[in-house]
């Protein structure tokens, strides 16, 4: 094989998602301080719904009690069946439309939610077996849901989304109000 | 008229006889046939159409002169066993032309052609109807089997045929007629049916020769003739397609659709719905006494001709097979456009057949292989099996020389692909190739990156997993285009080889269909087992090379 470009440290070989993915942001969705959503958009217009990194679940050291895709009484994501390649029988979802209920073991209750407009493909049932994941990976093997963009509106669903930088700006306003007294 | 040699023993007497003879058996018609032939004269139907009516299948027949038909015709209809030529000459019904007074009636049972412009006797109006006649288009073949089948016609095809500078051995000719000919031809069936009827004899439409088949029988011979004796076939590698439109007559067929609605269903294309086949059927469905309400007899002489369209060579597709290898890790295999913009330079597939289509001069081609890798992973070792079938070739046999003389173009023209064992194969061969795509094995060498520091004792254990059985749902990276599912699949082995604390190379053998890529960073965790659970840290490809294709096929050809 030829000659590899970065051998030596440990952080300098760009991602998977690095490579193939953009970052998008929702921050405190629904109004909700620090709910943040982090959209992992693929260059074939595939999203990835997972938590930010400043999401409350993921802070304080909090354990996960139970995780629910069944969010009404008449809707399960879990339920959701696709077929076929044009994935026929997704269910359709807004950018409001729940995805899960995340319940810690402290009792907060979180709603996670879709972030964009598209047809649900899969939600992530290794989380309902090993909520760890979802603290340890919320990135990669702890993503909540695969959603697919209609073709004609997926370069305009990122008009509602926070681009890194947008994000990072966001968070830094948040520390500098927090550290200041009221 | 020809003086006889009365002397039999003379040679010339001999042959005179043999064309008395032809010339009789070449119309084999009966008293029956005659008020047939009247009928259909007087309708406008050219002589070669009558022939066709009365089932003359003696394919010399049509490759006479039109002209001179017609008049054998003409003398067949006047001649009646009790010498009632004049009386015949004088009913207005009757298109022949009278004969030369005086001529025995036996005589004239042999058709010998009366001259055009000799003395005619009888009518003078038989006469000026006789020349109306002999201009107009016939109601029936719309002139295609008067001036648009001959030698002249022959030429024109042949011409075309030269001009394409193909390579065969021999041709078939296709004729493509318009619809509303099965209309006019039905019409001319079903009034000929009813005259026959009357003296209790029967037609079969089946019995009646084909306008195609009359074409073909007349055309044929002579094409091949201005094609040096090249034999034209009924199947062949190489079709020569001559077809004729009559825009004047296309309103023929519309009553159709309100006869037999269900046959016309409008199709996507905007193209005409009273195609040929549409047409047929609804003449199959419809009675008698319906069609004859519609479409009057005879039917409405045309003021022209078919148009004869562009004359359209086709060889058919010609099969090239091989195995490629990819040194580059920036080329596609088959172009890379999106939004009408090309993303990357050239391709595999591009690179190969532009000399190909070069030497067999083809017009295009369609490439498949044994299976495809990403555009930044190489091809290595024998290479992948690919073919390609290339699209009305005008060239269709090189020699071996030829062969791996192109084997050379293509492979000194980049120095990203590589050619090798290619060759002529059948159609039947490209099954062969796509069965590997599932069935073989296929084997690899990826650059695996970790993110905790390694050493060579912590990989070891990799070596020795067989059989390794994988769940892999469909990676996220083609999810777009692939249906949602879980595909089992095989590691069958694993060599690793330690190269420093983040890194090492790892040999692969696995089966048909396995993503190796996502075997080896996970994919989210939807492909499992992968490296990262298996080395439990996060883990990543950095480089992959297919090393080889299992695939014994195509034949490899020594170089």
């Amino acid at each position: 094989m030829d000659g590899v470009e970065q051998r030596d440290t440990e952080a300098t070989a760009p991602s998977v998602i690095d490579r193939y993915y953009t970052r998008w942001f929702r921050a405190d969705m629904k109004g909700k301080p620090c709910e943040d959503h982090c959209i992992l958009q693929h260059s074939n217009r595939l999203c990835v719904i997972t938590l930010a990194e400043t999401h409350p679940i993921l802070q304080d050291g909090r354990a996960i009690k139970n995780i629910n895709y069944q969010i009404s009484n008449c809707c399960s994501r879990l339920n959701n069946k696709v077929s076929g390649k044009s994935k026929r029988g997704g269910q359709f979802l807004t950018d409001f439309a729940p995805l899960c209920r995340i319940t810690c073991t402290d009792e907060t209750e979180y709603t996670i939610y879709s972030c964009i407009r598209g047809r649900l493909l899969e939600v992530n049932e290794s989380i309902l077996e090993t909520p760890t994941l979802l603290l340890e990976k919320p990135s990669t093997e702890g993503y909540i849901a695969v959603i697919l963009p209609k073709f004609e509106e997926s370069k305009r669903i990122t008009e509602n989304l926070l681009s890194r930088e947008e994000f990072e700006t966001v968070v830094s306003k948040r520390i500098v109000a927090q550290s200041q007294p009221s | 008229m020809r003086k006889k040699d009365t002397n039999p023993l003379h040679l010339s007497h001999f042959i005179s006889w043999c064309h008395d003879i032809e010339r009789a058996a070449m119309l084999p018609l009966k008293d029956g046939d005659k008020p047939v032939v009247r009928k259909l004269l007087s309708s406008g139907c050219c002589a070669r159409c009558v022939l066709r009516f009365c089932c003359i299948s003696v394919q010399a027949a049509y490759r006479k002169p039109p002209q001179e038909t017609l008049e054998e015709l003409r003398a067949f209809i006047g001649n009646t066993e009790n010498g009632k030529s004049q009386q015949s000459a004088s009913d207005s019904h009757d298109a022949a032309g009278s004969e030369p007074p005086g001529e025995p009636p036996m005589k004239r049972a042999k058709l010998e052609p009366v001259e055009p412009g000799a003395a005619v006797g009888g009518d003078a109006s038989a006469v000026v109807k006789v020349e109306e006649e002999e201009s107009s288009v016939c109601v029936a073949c719309l002139g295609i089997l008067q001036e648009l089948s001959g030698p002249t016609q022959a030429v024109k095809i042949a011409e075309r045929v030269k001009e394409g500078e193909y390579e065969f051995d021999t041709l078939v000719l296709s004729v493509s007629l318009p619809a509303q000919l099965c209309v006019r031809e039905h019409s001319c069936w079903l009034h000929v049916k009813k005259e026959l009827r009357e003296k209790s004899a029967a037609l079969a439409k089946d019995d009646v020769i084909p306008v195609k088949e009359a074409f073909k029988w007349i055309m044929q011979g002579l094409v091949a003739k201005e094609l040096g004796g090249v034999a034209v076939v009924i199947r062949s590698l190489f079709e020569v397609s001559v077809e004729f439109t009559h825009p004047e007559t296309e309103a023929d067929c519309h009553f159709l659709a309100s006869t037999c609605a269900s046959c016309f269903k409008p199709t996507k294309n905007k193209q005409s719905v009273f195609t040929r086949m549409a047409v047929v059927k609804a003449l199959e469905k419809i009675s008698d006494a319906v069609f004859l309400k519609h479409y009057a007899f005879p039917p409405p002489r045309p003021s022209s001709s078919c148009v004869p369209q562009d004359v359209k060579c086709l060889h058919t597709s010609i099969f090239i097979a091989g195995r490629y290898n990819k040194f580059c890790r920036s080329l596609p295999q088959t172009p890379w456009v999106i939004d009408g913009e090309r993303r990357m330079e050239s391709s595999v597939e591009e690179l190969i057949a532009a000399p190909v289509l070069l030497s067999f001069r083809a017009a295009g081609f369609n490439f498949s292989s044994s299976g495809r890798e990403d555009v930044d992973v190489r091809t290595l070792g024998n290479g992948r099996p690919f073919a390609m079938e290339l699209l009305n070739p005008h060239r269709s046999k090189l020699s071996r020389e030829e062969m791996k003389h192109l084997q050379e173009t293509i492979n000194k023209s980049s120095d990203k692909i590589r050619v090798r064992d290619l060759q002529i194969v059948s159609r039947e061969a490209m099954g062969r190739m796509k069965e590997g795509e599932e069935a073989k094995t296929k084997s690899y060498t990826a650059l695996v990156w970790t993110q905790k520091a390694i050493q060579s004792q912590d990989i070891a254990f990799i070596d020795g997993i067989k059989d390794l059985t994988l769940d892999q749902k469909t990676p996220l990276r083609v999810l777009h285009r692939r249906p949602l599912a879980v595909r089992q699949r095989v590691v069958h082995r694993m060599i690793t080889r330690y190269l420093d604390p983040h890194h090492f190379h790892l040999e692969l053998k696995t089966q048909a269909g396995t993503y190796i890529k996502e075997f080896v960073h996970g994919d989210f965790g939807r492909t499992k087992p992968n490296m990262s659970v298996l080395l439990k840290m996060d883990t990543d490809i950095l480089e992959l090379d297919v090393e080889s294709v299992d695939v014994d096929w195509p034949p490899s050809i020594p170089e």
